[in-house]
């Protein structure tokens, strides 16, 4: 057997100094394997950001172990980061955060670009991921010229288009209306059926319902973490 | 990831806002091209004075009464003026030509010029003070000896007394005598105010005869036989003339001696030093707009990066090492601050081949090395400072960034 993805112990982030120290992880374990995808559930301020901030090599830890891919991130320099991030995570933000003014295929190309991919091979690969997330007619639009759902899936091609052992989303669905809510959802469901491990944040239930695994974290700490049956999309709004 | 794709990244950053490159480039153009424009101004102006000393001729001096109404013992005589072409004594004189001179009214077929100075001399006359005759010949030795009235007129004479006419051999009246012209200056630049070309130069003895009388001489124009020996020249007239004048050595101070000697070359130092004073005035003057060019550098570089602090962030969250970033910014500031000052170079050679405030600019080459040199140093410094604060934030901070 593999190394688990993701292997998370007794990981404590505090903020602040004295008075104002704000503990917002109070010691988290979290193991994840290969395939699984898993949904992190939490109301506003329960710590759930600043745990994936730490997942995706963002932000460090104040202490605890953080082992990716069998990799123990919390003991990288920068230059080894900079690589970890580039080819073991695929980061999914909220906010977006496209490059302005860039095309969607230079964006999707931006990671592999870091990695040293060749310019053929690399637009090969970003029109590969455009195709996956359904945008591969939309390839020459910059940011300011698509609609957020159709922003949020170019940043989904961009996270995978490294093939990343792990796709971490934070609240992709926060800044998107149902039906690109359902577009997005529809390709994290996807791309768990062909096998990709998915980790994603969010608040709201029916994006949680989705995954294979529920965790909720209360105050910092996790308080429930269970299987579920992921209810399937139900086609109401295929993209 | 190679250099080449580096540089595309830094490219498609600047093609991206393309006003603020254009304008953070015009204001390192002013400023490169307003130091090597102002300092070239300073020296072309520098150099035109220079060069109009330098047309008076500088291996000569010109010796000068300082005596107050002409007593006969402290007067120039042609005497004296023949007592300085001394083989033995000033060995290092070429020649000496005595001058008079006095304003003198020309009148050619009921056309009246007035002269502000119209010379008697000797021939040897204009080759040591660098007055070549353009048309017709100068007045010979044997003219000044048999004191014929002819005269060489100025090219402002000429223009004024024959419009469309060949002034040569026609007879001009000055004082009630008829004077032969034989010949016309070249045109000469003029020093200051005064038109240089507004003269008539004939023989010492007609001049005496007709306008001035036989007194004391205005002046003596000695050529040394070489630039380099001026001062010996000026030693070996100055030994001569306190003979010659009975100038006492324990009289009082040396501030009445009867003559004064004007030295060209000493003149040229003096211009030359306060055109040298000029310069560096137009250039400190020109250094502030740099320096005012180069906070406005310094400004937008701050706020395009500190506004792309964000980008910093995505990009650093896809996997792109610091050096990498730096290096992408790094270009950015180079390519706009090289350009910019390739630009301003380009824009002071053009314009310094116009004439400024009648000036003709001559661009100094260390002055291009220097503005280039420093916007090219501000522009990186205060593009890759930020940049490389930028780099080294954490991306979750970066991205953050407001």
């Amino acid at each position: 057997m593999t190394a688990p993805v993701l292997d998370v112990r007794e990981l404590k982030k505090i903020y602040g100094t004295g008075e104002a120290t704000v503990h917002a992880l109070r010691g988290v374990n979290l193991v994840v394997e290969r395939g699984d995808y898993v949904a992190i559930m939490g109301s506003s301020g329960s710590g759930k950001s600043t745990l994936m901030n730490i997942l995706g090599a963002l932000d460090v830890p104040t202490s605890g172990q953080y082992l990716l891919d069998g990799v123990d991130v919390s003991r990288l320099a920068d230059r080894q980061l900079a690589l970890a991030r580039n080819r073991l995570i695929g980061f999914i933000f909220q906010a977006f955060n496209l490059i302005p003014r860039t095309t969607a295929v230079a964006n999707v190309e931006l990671p592999l670009a870091y990695a040293g991919v060749k310019p053929r091979e690399r637009r090969r690969r970003a029109m590969a991921a455009l195709e996956v997330v359904g945008l591969a007619d939309r390839a020459k639009h910059e940011p300011n010229q698509l609609s957020g759902g159709q922003q949020q899936r170019v940043a989904v091609a961009r996270a995978l288009v490294t093939e990343p052992a792990l796709l971490l989303a934070d609240e992709p669905t926060g800044n998107l209306d149902t039906r690109s809510t359902d577009d997005v959802l529809t390709v994290f469901d996807q791309l768990s059926a062909a096998g990709r491990t998915i980790v994603l944040i969010t608040h709201e239930p029916e994006v949680g319902d989705r995954a294979k695994r529920l965790i909720r974290l209360v105050d910092g700490s996790i308080v429930t973490d269970q299987r579920q049956a992921p209810v399937l999309a139900t086609g109401r709004h295929q993209a | 990831m190679s250099f080449y794709e580096v540089v595309r990244f830094a490219l498609r950053g600047l093609s991206a806002n393309k006003l603020r490159s254009a304008l953070t480039m015009l204001g390192i153009l002013i400023g490169v091209a307003a130091v090597i424009l102002l300092v070239a101004v300073g020296n072309g102006s520098a150099k035109a004075i220079s060069d109009r000393i330098e047309a008076l001729g500088t291996n000569t001096i010109t010796v000068l009464s300082s005596g107050r109404g002409g007593s006969t013992s402290t007067a120039l005589t042609p005497e004296i003026a023949d007592a300085l072409a001394d083989p033995v004594l000033a060995p290092d004189v070429a020649s000496v030509s005595p001058v008079v001179s006095s304003s003198a009214t020309l009148t050619y077929e009921g056309t009246d010029h007035d002269v502000s100075s119209f010379v008697g001399t000797t021939p040897g006359w204009f080759a040591a003070s660098n007055t070549p005759v353009g048309t017709g010949a100068a007045f010979t030795a044997d003219d000044e000896a048999q004191g014929r009235r002819v005269v060489v007129l100025g090219q402002t004479v000429a223009e004024e007394l024959f419009p469309g006419v060949d002034p040569l051999d026609k007879q001009v009246t000055v004082g009630g005598a008829l004077f032969t012209v034989v010949g016309v200056l070249q045109q000469k630049s003029s020093t200051g105010f005064q038109d240089s070309n507004d003269t008539a130069v004939a023989p010492m003895s007609a001049v005496r005869q007709v306008l001035t009388g036989y007194g004391s001489l205005n002046s003596i124009l000695v050529e040394a036989t070489d630039p380099g020996k001026v001062d010996a020249v000026q030693s070996e007239v100055s030994t001569i003339l306190d003979q010659r004048l009975e100038v006492s050595a324990t009289g009082a101070a040396s501030t009445s001696t009867p003559y004064r000697i004007q030295n060209a070359s000493q003149l040229l130092a003096t211009q030359t030093e306060t055109a040298g004073t000029f310069t560096t005035l137009l250039g400190a003057v020109a250094a502030i707009s740099l320096l005012v060019g180069g906070i406005g550098i310094t400004n937008i570089m701050l706020v395009t990066v500190t506004e792309r602090t964000r980008e910093i962030g995505i990009r650093k969250a896809l996997g792109a090492p610091r050096r990498v970033i730096l290096t992408q910014f790094l270009i950015e500031a180079t390519l706009l601050s090289v350009l910019g000052g390739a630009l301003g170079v380009a824009a002071a050679l053009i314009g310094s081949s116009f004439e400024i405030v009648g000036v003709k600019p001559v661009i100094v080459p260390s002055s291009v090395g220097l503005a280039l040199g420093v916007s090219i140093a501000i522009g990186l410094f205060f593009g890759g400072l930020p940049a490389s604060r930028a780099a080294r934030l954490r991306p979750i901070d970066a991205l953050r960034y407001e």
